[in-house]
């Protein structure tokens, strides 16, 4: 059982998915169970996994027993034995926090949601688990296909912005096949070890500098990298709140962990920073990238919007402390996907919430919001001040590291960047603090947004939101106060030796 | 100018799915319609599994079925230079699989929109929502 947790991860949401779909045929009220058990079990077997790989340092698991050229490998390291946990755990609480979301917003359709929620999971899943370069491939796109439908499946405004995000994503999608086909003609293998092994003797190969900029272009597409990003904001911003606590925590998370994966594992470490002379260029577009995002945050009235563009801003960081090229500016990179995907799912967890209850997305809907719903408001608060960066949340700690990373490397205007970023981030949030804690609440707010729906009253968000959006809050400053652990213990032995 | 020629046609395989690869982006980029855009998308995949499958092709080699493979001569050694590469065609079944899926949610994806909107023009969409 245990040899086989790397499988499990993937084959059995997959399977539920199916289950999933069925029981919407024959009862609705199984569809929530299924989900929520395959996704656990999922959720399990990574906690498994990443006690084993902090053990062994690396798994290897050969789908049906065909070794590695012939048949395809899940290699787990370190590395995405942090991100798969976090994968699973994000998928398993927005889950359990949409449920009266779902039923709301899809009633007729529930079996085909869950379905869709599952294989989106399952996609993001095994793109970080597969060891294989076209298999990345075929997992990208069923994550993509689901996800375009997870935005699409309510018939309001999403749908066009779900069909630009598509027409978007497919470019990002296949050039990354095609710098696989790349890989493919001057390697002739589609394993990723394998290439790395032939990567010292081809490091002047033009097939396989091509490879590593249309790979790279196409991930950047997908992971919405300044100046790249113009369909994330509208494509999020109309999203269902059961699907976009999913697809925001994790699309770009994952598509940045797949770079680093490229770049370390597959071009290794010595092409990607030293020979591809590209790593100076891509932190200036993430310092443009951070400062841009984060004035356009600035600029937005509507929460939602704003939120994406943080989201922008927040890929910059993780791009740019990636490519600094030093232990400490990659250990914040990768400290940063766990905590940034916690961060995010809190802010739109938050956001679900504000969206059911006050029937408005403007900053200035949420008057008064601290004495109707104080508990939210709390765990808000938190969520808040980790994207600001304030101790002992975890967004300092992986600011920490990027900022010292940035130190190391002498590059002060990346450092510039993240501090003017934080700053934006603290007067965006006590923004929203003030109008929602001194503003006297005003029963009229919100007519012009009902869109003729009944007055909702404006109270307390129902236990089933408020357990899960807490796990994860509290989870932000546990996940802070062990971010020594995380680096010492896992992200250490997830950068090559090579790199100081 | 000689020279010239002879690149192209000696990588003219290359030069064809580049060729294509750029309409279908042109279309995707510039096209106010969302199903050129969607034709656009098509073509665009279409080129990568066309750049595929050419890498395959090997001269005088013949499509990687082996003769009289059963039997006592299904041990014999086989000279791969003569059967031309089946992989990519391969991964490429499974490329033209996610592509019709790709196509089929985007179509579905654009009835809805036509359903909400009565119409396909991305200005007119745009001109709609900003009016809302």
């Amino acid at each position: 059982m245990s040899q086989h947790y790397p499988a499990l991860i993937i084959v059995v949401p997959l399977l539920a998915a199916l289950a999933a779909a069925a029981a919407g045929w024959i009862n609705k009220r199984y569809c929530f169970p299924i989900a929520v058990a395959s996704l656990a079990a999922s959720f399990v077997s990574s906690v498994f996994l990443l006690g084993r790989v902090i053990r062994v340092k690396e798994v290897i698991y050969e789908m049906a027993g065909w070794t590695a050229p012939i048949g395809i490998v899940y290699r787990v390291d370190a590395l995405n034995g942090l991100v798969i946990v976090v994968v699973t755990a994000v998928a398993l609480v927005n889950l359990i926090y949409s449920k009266s979301a779902i039923e709301e917003d899809f009633p007729d359709k529930m079996g085909t949601y869950y379905a869709l929620y599952i294989l989106f999971a399952t996609g993001l899943a095994g793109m970080v688990v597969t060891g294989d370069a076209f298999n990345l491939y075929v997992l990208m796109e069923i994550a993509s296909l689901t996800g375009y439908s997870l935005m699409g499946l309510r018939r309001d405004r999403a749908t066009v912005s779900a069909l630009n995000y598509l027409i978007v994503g497919t470019i990002g999608a296949t050039f990354y096949l095609l710098g696989v086909g790349y890989i493919y003609i001057a390697t002739g293998t589609l394993n990723m070890a394998e290439i790395a092994s032939f990567m010292s003797q081809m490091s002047d190969s033009g097939s396989i500098r091509m490879a590593f900029v249309i790979c790279l272009a196409g991930l950047f597409i997908k992971m919405a990298f300044f100046p790249l990003h113009g369909w994330l904001p509208n494509a999020y911003t109309y999203t269902p709140t059961a699907s976009i606590g999913l697809i925001a925590p994790l699309t770009t998370k994952v598509t940045v962990y797949i770079m680093i994966r490229m770049a370390l594992s597959v071009f290794t470490p010595e092409f990607s920073f030293k020979t591809i002379e590209l790593s100076g260029a891509i932190v200036w577009l993430a310092i443009i990238g951070i400062v841009a995002g984060s004035c356009m945050a600035l600029a937005q009235k509507n929460f939602k919007k704003m939120f994406t563009y943080i989201i922008v801003a927040e890929v910059g960081y993780m791009v740019g402390g990636f490519w600094l090229g030093n232990r400490a500016g990659i250990s914040g990179s990768v400290l940063h996907i766990a905590n940034d995907a916690l961060m995010t799912l809190a802010l739109f967890m938050a956001a679900g919430i504000f969206a059911r209850k006050i029937k408005g997305e403007e900053i200035s809907d949420m008057q008064g919001l601290f004495r109707k719903m104080p508990w939210t408001m709390a765990a808000f608060v938190l969520g808040g001040l980790s994207i600001i960066g304030v101790p002992p949340t975890c967004g300092f700690f992986s600011k920490w590291y990027l900022i010292s990373g940035g130190i190391e490397a002498g590059n002060y205007y990346f450092v510039g960047a993240l501090l003017f970023s934080s700053l934006i981030n603290a007067v965006l949030f006590f923004r929203i603090f003030e109008v929602a804690y001194f503003e006297p609440f005003s029963e009229s707010h919100g007519h012009d947004h009902s869109h003729g729906h009944e007055a909702v009253a404006v109270e307390e968000a129902p236990l089933g939101m408020l357990i899960p959006f807490y796990v994860v809050a509290i989870s932000l400053v546990i996940l802070g106060i062990f971010s020594g652990d995380l680096i010492t213990k896992i992200i250490y032995f997830a950068i090559p030796a090579g790199i100081v | 100018m000689g020279e010239i020629l002879d690149f192209i046609i000696a990588k003219s395989n290359y030069w064809s799915y580049v060729v294509l690869m750029m309409i279908g982006l042109y279309a995707m980029i510039s096209r106010q319609n969302y199903v050129r855009k969607i034709i656009g998308m098509s073509i665009f995949q279409t080129a990568v599994i066309l750049f595929y499958v050419s890498t395959a092709v090997k001269e005088k080699a013949v499509i990687p079925i082996i003769a009289h493979g059963h039997g006592e001569e299904a041990n014999a050694a086989i000279e791969a230079s003569q059967y031309i590469n089946p992989l990519p065609h391969v991964l490429m079944l499974t490329a033209i699989v996610v592509g019709v899926a790709t196509l089929g949610v985007a179509l579905s994806l654009a009835i809805r929109v036509y359903q909400k909107y009565g119409t396909l023009e991305e200005n007119e969409i745009n001109d709609m929502i900003r009016e809302q």
